[in-house]
């Protein structure tokens, strides 16, 4: 008997405790550990620094570690949704764990925003935003600064994983468009101690330019082997070889080459008109001031971004209903889809009720890696 | 395909080939001494190469801190296991003595060297010791207690050793890559071949360590009580050889295997804190390929998988992996149908 009351008891404290949580609650699950940690950490490092209210409601951030796996991805999302009814699903920084986790947001009617650019099948993504830049987008500045620079044919030499893959038939797209040419493709894996092989095939086949697509300290080594082979004509790689890590490894022999980039790592060079200028300083003095000088990078970006989108849209969803309720959710997730054009750190983004991708052309822009360091290409 | 073609595929196949015959050889000896399938061979790659490139930033690389931990944990457990058997206390003093001492000198001399940022040849030398004196310890850790228990369950502790060696090693180097400077950096013309100096250090290492061991095996007397060891532990015991001080020194001599092969491909390609699984692989898949007892067939598998990773990255670089994995299948079919082998246990 006694135990039953003790239970009766502590199931009452249960109810009252949940319908006294009118705080936000955001779910954060990031790759801290894994092949995927070098994009969660920087992630994890910059939430710290969010403010400890939105709007005027007070902010509580649960922060959990995926291991750059799928299957802990899903369990953190249902715990958020079961066990701490969050208002926001952030996460994950790795593709691969994203994707499963739109599913438990969508089943669960709560806006998931992604830190990576995850691909979904259309109608999958209802309660999906993507704060990381597509392909496309970043394809587009990319095959701009190759049309201008004269160059007709292109060999690829990417990731054998999403992506690269992502990344080939986004930028074929848009070079066809453009009467670029993809004219050989080889593939590499992160963890290989030589592209030498690649590298003869690629050369031979005699491109104006090569597109590297690989991320961090992973984007040098192949650049370098095809530069070791004697290719002369100019290296392109994507935005997830944006970091410092990429000359870090590189050193001079990745000097010339273009790189596609979101605004935030370069903010001081930007261009007065670039519209992503104020915010991408503010987001570099803050973190460089946590974090050292130097310390920037697009991940910790996107995670800065989502805090500025989650103040525009918050004030808009409290008028409908309380955080914690299904009114909330649903009017934040009407407000991301109606609150139009937002200035964020790494670009512009247009989200709409069809559009959950967002980033407008302005995006990109292209760097070059001048004397060791990044100088923006007009 | 022409010759020019052809012969930058073999020396980029034959440079790899070595690297993985150095851990073929390290994963042969393991296997045919204490019957472990080594699995975290590879991770001693990873930790050679980044300890050395944490030295070249001028800090004292986490694996020091992590020899100490292992150091203390080794020697507490000599200390208690010469306690249970002798009752003497001077004796289980002296055996854990005996088990910190090496760690300890190699740790004091890198926290004293790094700072200081002494020439590359002083940091490669501190790094091997360190990587080295990781060996003894794994087994006595990890090992030791089980030697006893069937192959299976040395190869889940080997599973379990992989995942904890390379969570650690992502505490310790961060996620992302580090490529070292290249020991030598000449360059030499032959036809249409540049071979680069480090290169030609790869050959010229894993040859000498080949050699070395093979007259270390069949010349030396510690050699070939580590050899009764691997036919008959029994035996070996009943003649006076300790396994559990063959097990140690068969770990140490892996672990400067690994510790070499680590310094050797640094220069060559973007090491990260999870490359030496995959290296380590290759290097296991030839030790198969000898039918984990035999180190010429070892080492001639090595350089088989390093040509066919390099023919097939050239024919169909997606596929690649799938290749050269795939090669396992029918050799352990033909040694399975062929070898009519039994095990002696």
């Amino acid at each position: 008997m006694k135990f039953v009351k003790s239970l009766i008891a502590a199931a009452a404290t249960l109810a009252v405790a949940g319908s006294a949580l009118a705080d936000i609650t955001i779910g954060v699950s990031l790759s801290l550990t894994g092949p995927a940690s070098g994009l969660g950490i920087p992630v994890g490092n910059q939430i710290k620094l969010w403010p400890a209210t939105i709007a005027g409601e007070k902010l509580k951030i649960i922060v959990l570690d995926d291991a750059t796996d799928p299957t802990n991805g899903v369990k953190n999302a249902k715990r958020f949704v079961t066990d701490d009814k969050v208002d926001v699903i952030l996460g994950s920084v790795a593709t691969p764990v994203a994707i499963p986790m739109s599913a438990i947001a969508a089943e669960a009617e709560t806006v998931q925003l992604a830190l990576s650019p995850i691909p979904l099948p259309p109608g999958k993504d209802g309660w999906t935003f993507r704060m990381a830049q597509s392909n496309p987008v970043m394809a587009h500045a990319m095959v701009g600064s190759m049309k201008k620079q004269g160059v007709k044919t292109v060999g690829f030499l990417g990731y054998t994983d999403a992506y690269g893959e992502s990344w080939l038939k986004d930028f074929t797209a848009e070079a066809e468009k453009n009467g670029i040419k993809v004219i050989a493709t080889e593939r590499f894996a992160r963890s290989d101690t030589s592209v030498t092989a690649q590298a003869l095939k690629l050369v031979a086949a005699n491109p104006d330019a090569m597109l590297v697509v690989a991320s961090g300290s992973g984007a040098a080594m192949p650049h370098m082997a095809v530069v070791e082979r004697g290719f002369k004509g100019k290296i392109y790689q994507t935005h997830a070889a944006a970091s410092r890590d990429l000359m870090r490894v590189g050193g001079k022999e990745v000097e010339g080459a273009f790189v596609v980039s979101g605004p935030a790592v370069i903010a001081e060079q930007l261009p007065d008109s670039h519209p992503s200028k104020k915010v991408a300083l503010q987001y570099v003095q803050q973190y460089e001031k946590a974090y050292g000088p130097g310390s920037r990078n697009q991940f910790a970006a996107h995670g800065f971004d989502s805090l500025v989108v989650l103040e525009k849209a918050v004030p808009l969803a409290l008028k409908a209903g309380k955080p914690g309720t299904k009114e909330f959710r649903t009017a934040l997730r009407n407000a991301l889809e109606t609150m139009g054009r937002t200035e964020v750190s790494q670009g512009v983004l247009n989200w709409t009720k069809e559009d959950h991708w967002g980033y407008t052309l302005e995006t990109g822009v292209m760097v070059k890696v001048v004397n060791g360091d990044w100088k923006v290409e007009q | 395909m022409d010759f020019s073609i052809v012969s930058i595929l073999m020396l980029d196949g034959i440079t790899n080939g070595a690297v993985y015959a150095l851990l073929g050889l390290a994963t042969v000896l393991v296997f045919s001494v204490t019957r472990v399938i080594f699995i975290p061979q590879g991770e001693f790659v990873a930790y050679g190469a980044l300890t050395l490139a944490i030295f070249r930033t001028g800090q004292v690389p986490g694996t020091v801190w992590l020899l100490l931990i292992m150091a203390g944990l080794a020697a507490a457990m000599d200390v208690h296991q010469s306690w249970v058997h002798a009752g003497n206390f001077t004796r289980a003093a002296k055996a854990g003595l005996r088990t910190l001492a090496l760690p300890l000198v190699a740790a004091g001399l890198s926290i004293w060297a790094a700072p200081h940022n002494p020439p590359l040849l002083v940091q490669a030398v501190l790094t091997v010791a360190i990587v080295t004196a990781f060996g003894p310890l794994v087994y006595r850790v990890a090992y030791q207690s089980l030697a006893d228990a069937s192959s299976l369950v040395l190869l889940i502790v080997s599973v379990g050793v992989h995942f904890a060696m390379t969570g650690l090693g992502l505490l310790f180097f961060g996620a992302e890559g580090f490529r070292n400077p290249s020991f030598w950096d000449a360059r030499f013309s032959v036809g249409p071949l540049s071979i680069s100096g480090q290169a030609s250090i790869i050959f010229g290492v894993s040859l000498a360590l080949i050699v070395l061991l093979w007259q270390f095996f069949s010349r030396t007397l510690y050699g070939k009580a580590l050899q009764a060891t691997a036919v008959n532990r029994l035996g070996a015991r009943l003649m006076g050889i300790s396994t559990h001080g063959a097990g140690q020194t068969t770990f140490a001599m892996a672990a400067l295997i690994g510790a070499l092969s680590g310094l050797l491909i640094g220069p060559t390609t973007t090491v990260f804190y999870d490359s030496g699984f995959l290296i380590g692989l290759k290097g296991f898949v030839a030790a198969v390929m000898g039918g984990l007892h035999s180190y010429p067939l070892a080492a001639v598998g090595a350089l088989f998988v390093g040509l066919v990773e390099a023919f097939g990255s050239f024919w169909a670089s997606a596929f690649k992996e799938v290749i050269v994995f795939t090669l396992v299948l029918p050799i352990l079919l033909w040694r399975s149908v062929a070898g009519g082998h039994s095990e002696e246990h």
